[in-house]
């Protein structure tokens, strides 16, 4: 077995110092050594996007990295997304996606979630085309997409509105 | 999921270092860039590594840097860079153009241009579009650096001229000394996560000359030196157009595969060619579509 290497990755604003395998796969590291099971994996192939989290702020596919790549770096994921708005309300977008039914079985929501941040930060006012341009590469099985657009809508208005 | 496989990880700091680990290795180092083609493959068990030479802790390899005319893209350097390159935009439109339609947002930030041309798929969106331009690549290895006309580095599907020990440290493209304007075509199941069912890239430069590549019809990236041929030196009209057109077949040799049928692709590379060499000349004339804008 290749050496163990010593990883020390931030998640969700909590430092974690552990020595995992070189072929340990980040999204595995999240879902088995953190036990963090809500950044969800579907094709494990950087296709459907269920994997999605942010590293360094960057929309990445957590299946398409190692974790020793990520070393030094910040992550986060859906279990932190609550934590970026004060007080004991839902962040925006997961208000936006409960109101306009903007998941079924919600296994692709928390990827769309975390491709959305960074989107709509720089992207306050989105058109559909560049909403619908931006989740490309996040696939939904249930919903048809529709209602997660204007839950994307939704969420970019209470945005700008908290924004004020 | 498990990767079977077991393998050491290096994180280089210097490109000595690297170069020095790949010739350790030899086929069993693999460059670690973005991982977005690696890492599938190792998982797949379609590649056998027993080491992993990570290039991100090489600050020598740089991102994108614009200097007397020449664009060097660096090994480091990803999609969502060049996309967000002011220099890249205004100064290589279709440099900027294509990466607009890699995959999508988070493979772009992680997928590099340079790692496309190492991985060399066919169906690589990179080496067309460094075709038209005469870009060279830039290696280093045991026997010291060179510089390899991208013409001469594809050698077939996942195959190119990299030696034993040598680590691409990035591309090198020079801005065309005459005003010009280009265009890329890509036609895919849907716009997103999708590879090329078939790629043709334009570049007309004032003078009536025209350069032009096809990709993912062919086992490399390839340039279309007959039509271009016939089109120096012309002014684009409707019979030149269709002239063109006729010769579409005698550059590609489409496969039918999983994306698509031999038979389509080589007709929609005929649309493509007529589409892209018109929005080439009209943006090359300060008209036609916005660089980004589809033309099919
Ligand atoms: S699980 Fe990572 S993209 Fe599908
Ligand atoms: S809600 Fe079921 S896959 Fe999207």
């Amino acid at each position: 077995m290749a050496d163990l290497v010593a990883v020390s990755i931030t998640v969700n604003g909590k430092l974690y110092e552990k020595a995992v395998e070189p072929r340990l796969l980040l999204s595995d590291f999240l879902r088995h050594e953190l036990r963090l099971t809500g950044t969800h994996v579907g094709c494990e192939h950087g296709v459907c996007g269920a994997c999605t989290i942010l590293l360094d702020g960057k929309a990445v596919r957590s299946c398409l990295i190692f974790t020793i790549q990520a070393t030094g770096q910040e992550i986060l994921t859906i279990e932190g997304l609550a934590d970026l708005v004060e007080g004991p309300a839902w962040h925006p977008l997961q208000e936006a996606f409960r109101e306009t039914h903007g998941l079924q079985c919600g296994f692709c929501t928390p990827g769309f979630l975390m491709t959305l941040i960074p989107f709509l930060e720089e992207n306050p006012d989105p058109t559909e085309e560049e909403i619908r341009e931006a989740l490309s590469g996040n696939l939904c099985r249930c919903t048809g997409y529709q209602n997660i657009v204007k839950a994307v809508r939704m969420a970019a208005t209470a945005l700008k509105e908290g924004a004020k | 999921m498990i990767i079977v496989q077991d393998f050491e990880y290096f994180k280089p700091e210097s490109i000595e270092e690297a170069v020095g680990l790949l010739s350790k290795y030899g086929d069993g180092g693999r460059v670690l860039a973005g991982g977005t083609d690696l890492v599938s493959l190792l998982a797949d068990g379609a590649v056998q590594a027993e080491a992993l030479v990570d290039i991100k802790g090489i600050s020598a390899l740089g991102d994108i840097a614009f200097e007397n005319g020449v664009l060097t893209i660096g090994s480091l350097a990803t999609f969502s860079d060049l996309i967000a390159s002011d220099v890249v935009k205004s100064e290589f439109p279709l440099t900027w153009e294509m990466p607009l339609t890699v995959a999508s947002v988070g493979i772009r930030n992680r997928a590099t241009p340079v790692g496309n041309i190492c991985s060399a798929v066919p169906c690589c969106d990179t080496g067309p579009i460094l075709l038209v331009y005469d870009a060279e690549v830039l290696v280093t290895g045991p026997g010291g650096d060179r510089s390899v006309p991208i013409a001469d580095w594809f050698v077939g599907p996942r195959q190119t001229v990299r030696g034993p020990g040598e680590l691409v440290t990035g591309v090198r493209v020079t801005k065309p000394g005459k005003k010009h304007g280009g265009c890329f075509v890509k036609l895919r199941r849907y716009k997103g996560e999708d590879l090329a069912q078939a790629s043709v890239s334009v570049l007309a430069l004032e003078g009536n000359e025209y350069r032009i590549s096809f990709g993912s019809v062919a086992p490399k990236p390839i340039r279309g030196t007959r039509i271009e041929a016939l089109l120096n030196g012309y002014d684009l009209t409707d019979k030149l157009l269709k002239k063109a057109v006729d010769l579409v077949d005698g550059e590609i040799s489409p496969i039918t595969d999983i994306r698509a049928t031999a038979e389509y692709r080589s007709h929609m590379c005929k649309v493509m060619l007529k589409r892209g060499l018109r929005a080439a000349v009209d943006r090359m004339n300060g008209g036609g579509p916005a660089y980004g804008t589809e033309v099919i």
